[in-house]
């Protein structure tokens, strides 16, 4: 253990002094954590740490490969450019919620056993849920419970499938299944598709996203669906169910994307599309797949970063998200707007820019297992790509129709942040070397071929061309669109009548019962008790009342109507219960 | 620069020149596409020259009609007060 400093661990007990800091001081301490953890990752080395017996269980906290250091290592730059971008915050709850949450996909990606996983798990959703409560309003609160709520259902779905899974192989470790797929691990795979975004199950992601904080957005768009590609990985490589799931989702989320009017929203229908991709890789499950699958996972959280903070500073400096408001910012914002597009090149895979030499990857691999129709679809959803997030959007943000909005550039870290993610956006297509390095299986592929360029470079600017032509067509709509969020946000309105209405009903009905039958009974016996409480029992009753009467004051205290301190509580509750179960169970 | 290069994608007196390298870059493409070397297609369409251009805009297309056929025809648009 000694030559091993757990990253999460840095994060996570790393985020309890920052509301004790201040000002300057607290800045450098937020920047020197993720640099910690950055070079905590560097110098780990592959191999078993943290193995302990748990109720006669084998855990392992940490299990590092060359799968889970790729991941670390995106994680933690990650992390650091996310803090940057949200340096100028002067309240401490969100830094310290970023921080628990990204701790808690480094533990996810480490997790060597599933009970390690599984806690870091929901420890993610519960903090990345903060993010987006913190925007304050009434919407977003809304959203964060529906987040909540799917994937504390997924959670559940999760830990399922580990019981079953757990009674069937007699083993807690994390690693790939083996075997005929049973319903324990189907559990588990519906609970990793739900954090991956996998329609349909993919619509807590476009609903809370959007409605998070400027800076809270840019941290989930990085780390809940990724560690769900990664655990994918681990778990479920070369398994045919994720091939077309992965397609289907590709194209899925490009076109909501044609319809979608929220700047924010379209670049989360941009994440299922592109996490498509990564699931298809996985699917397909050769080296090469798997390897593009985690290097495209490697370059997505970077420009998907870069996105999210572009169109973060837009509503940072405007207040407005919808494309119907925005328009001709590129002469107040012109950094906002290069940064943006190099975010926005590198997502279309343009040569030179780090989609281009992870995602070709993914296709390539799709072509040589001789997938025709998958490739075809997946380059198909390139062209979307490219169409919304490199066209449309930045079309009708920046220029477009001048709106005649009173703008300007964002703070100075937040440039500086975009800054980070765009130079790390080229460094990656210029010189893939370093990346390919990482990865898990050696790297036989070669992106700059002059076929592959000019192809590229076709089917990206006959696109613009398609754009061009028929403009009009994309204007964006004052809408929101359907998604199967419709089921639980409807299906709690029946769920709601029904305890209005038949459930109301019925209480009546008793509580009618009681008053014309019970009632004088009671009245009776209260007029008796008077009586002898009157003689004598009075003093010993106060005495009781008093002390009742402190407690629950105290208890009031306790109870301070905040979520997220309940949900805190809930979260060592349970891991009481389970120290006191392991103690009990020896 | 970076200002000079975002101005000459937004003002309108740059329009004609920017419309004229778009097409040029456009017809470069195609042209280079016809150029390069192809040993390594594997699949009919990657032999064809100026294939990917044709597909790119197809693509283009069928994505923006069909996704707007669904979300008018289809009913995935609604009104933004939908859920309130």
């Amino acid at each position: 253990m000694t030559d091993f400093v757990h990253p999460a661990l840095l994060f996570i007990l790393g985020a309890v002094p920052i509301p004790f800091l201040k000002g300057t001081i607290r800045k450098a301490y937020l920047v020197l954590v993720p640099l910690l953890a950055f070079l905590a990752v560097l110098t780990i080395g592959p191999g078993s740490y943290g193995a302990a017996t748990f109720i006669g269980q084998e855990i392992l906290i940490a299990k590092v490969d060359k799968l889970s250091i790729v991941f670390a290592t995106v994680f933690t730059i990650m992390a650091l450019i996310g803090t940057v971008y949200a340096l100028h915050l002067t309240r401490a709850g969100q830094h310290v919620a970023a921080f628990v949450y990204v701790g808690s996909a480094l533990g996810v990606v480490f997790a060597g056993d599933y009970l390690t996983l599984y806690l870091f798990w929901e420890g993610m959703a519960f903090a990345s849920a903060y993010l987006v409560f913190a925007q304050g309003s009434e919407k977003a609160t809304g959203a964060a419970f529906r987040y909540l709520m799917v994937h504390v259902t997924g959670g559940v779905a999760l830990l399922g499938g580990i019981l079953l899974h757990v009674a069937v192989t007699g083993s807690l470790l994390f690693g790939p299944m083996e075997g005929a797929i049973g319903v324990g691990a189907y559990l588990i795979l519906a609970g990793f598709l739900l954090n991956a975004a996998v329609p349909p199950l993919n619509a807590w992601l476009t609903d809370a996203y959007p409605e998070a904080t400027v800076t809270g957005a840019v941290f989930m768009s990085a780390f809940t669906t990724k560690t769900a590609v990664y655990v994918l990985a681990r778990a479920f490589p070369g398994t045919e169910l994720l091939v077309w799931l992965g397609t289907v989702m590709a194209l899925y989320g490009v076109v909501y994307a044609v319809l979608e009017n929220d700047c924010r929203r379209l670049l989360a229908y941009h994440i299922v599309s592109q996490v498509g991709y990564m699931v298809a890789g996985l699917g397909i499950g050769t080296e090469m797949a798997v390897n593009g699958a985690t290097s495209h996972a490697f370059a997505h959280i970077l420009y998907k970063a870069l996105l999210f903070m572009g169109a973060g500073a837009v509503i940072y400096v405007t207040g407005r998200r919808k494309l119907t408001e925005l328009g001709g910012l590129y002469k107040t914002m012109p950094l906002t707007v290069a940064l943006y597009m190099i975010g926005a090149f590198a997502i279309s895979a343009f040569p030179f820019f780090s989609g281009f030499v992870t995602k070709s990857m993914v296709v390539a691999a799709a072509g040589q297992d001789h997938r025709a129709l998958v490739m075809l679809a997946l380059t198909m959803a390139s062209s979307g790509t490219f169409l919304h997030t490199g066209l449309k959007l930045p079309y009708y943000m920046f220029f477009g129709t001048d709106r005649k909005l009173e703008a300007r550039e964002p703070p100075r870290n937040m440039l500086v942040a975009m800054g980070m993610a765009a130079a790390l956006c080229i460094a990656i297509g210029i010189f893939p070397g370093p990346l390919y390095a990482l990865l898990p299986y050696p790297v036989d592929f070669e992106p700059f071929t002059g076929a592959h360029v000019t192809e590229s470079l076709g089917i990206l600017m006959f696109t613009a061309l398609g754009f061009v032509i028929f403009l009009r067509a994309l204007d964006p709509e004052n809408t929101i669109s359907l998604d199967t969020d419709w089921f639980y946000r409807k299906g709690a309105r029946g769920f709601m009548w029904l305890a209005e209405k038949p459930l109301a009903r019925y209480e009546k009905a008793v509580s009618d019962v009681s008053e014309t039958a019970v009632l004088p009974f009671l009245h009776g016996s209260a007029r008796a008790g008077l009586r002898l409480d009157l003689n004598g029992v009075d003093g010993v009753v106060n005495g009781v009342a008093r002390s009742i009467l402190t407690g629950g004051g105290a208890l009031r205290r306790l109870q301070t109507g905040v979520v997220t301190h309940y949900a805190l509580a809930m979260i060592a509750g349970v891991i009481a219960a389970i120290v006191v179960f392991a103690v009990v169970w020896r | 620069m970076i200002e000079r290069i975002v101005d000459f994608f937004g003002d309108e007196t740059y329009a004609i020149s920017r419309r004229r390298l778009f097409y040029l870059v456009l017809a470069l493409i195609v042209v280079a596409d016809f150029l390069v070397s192809r040993e390594h297609a594997e699949y009919l369409w990657e032999r064809l020259p100026g294939w990917s251009a044709v597909y790119g805009f197809g693509s283009c297309v069928i994505l923006i009609f069909v996704s707007k056929f669904l979300g008018h025809q289809g009913g995935l648009m609604r009104r933004e007060d939908y859920y309130d």
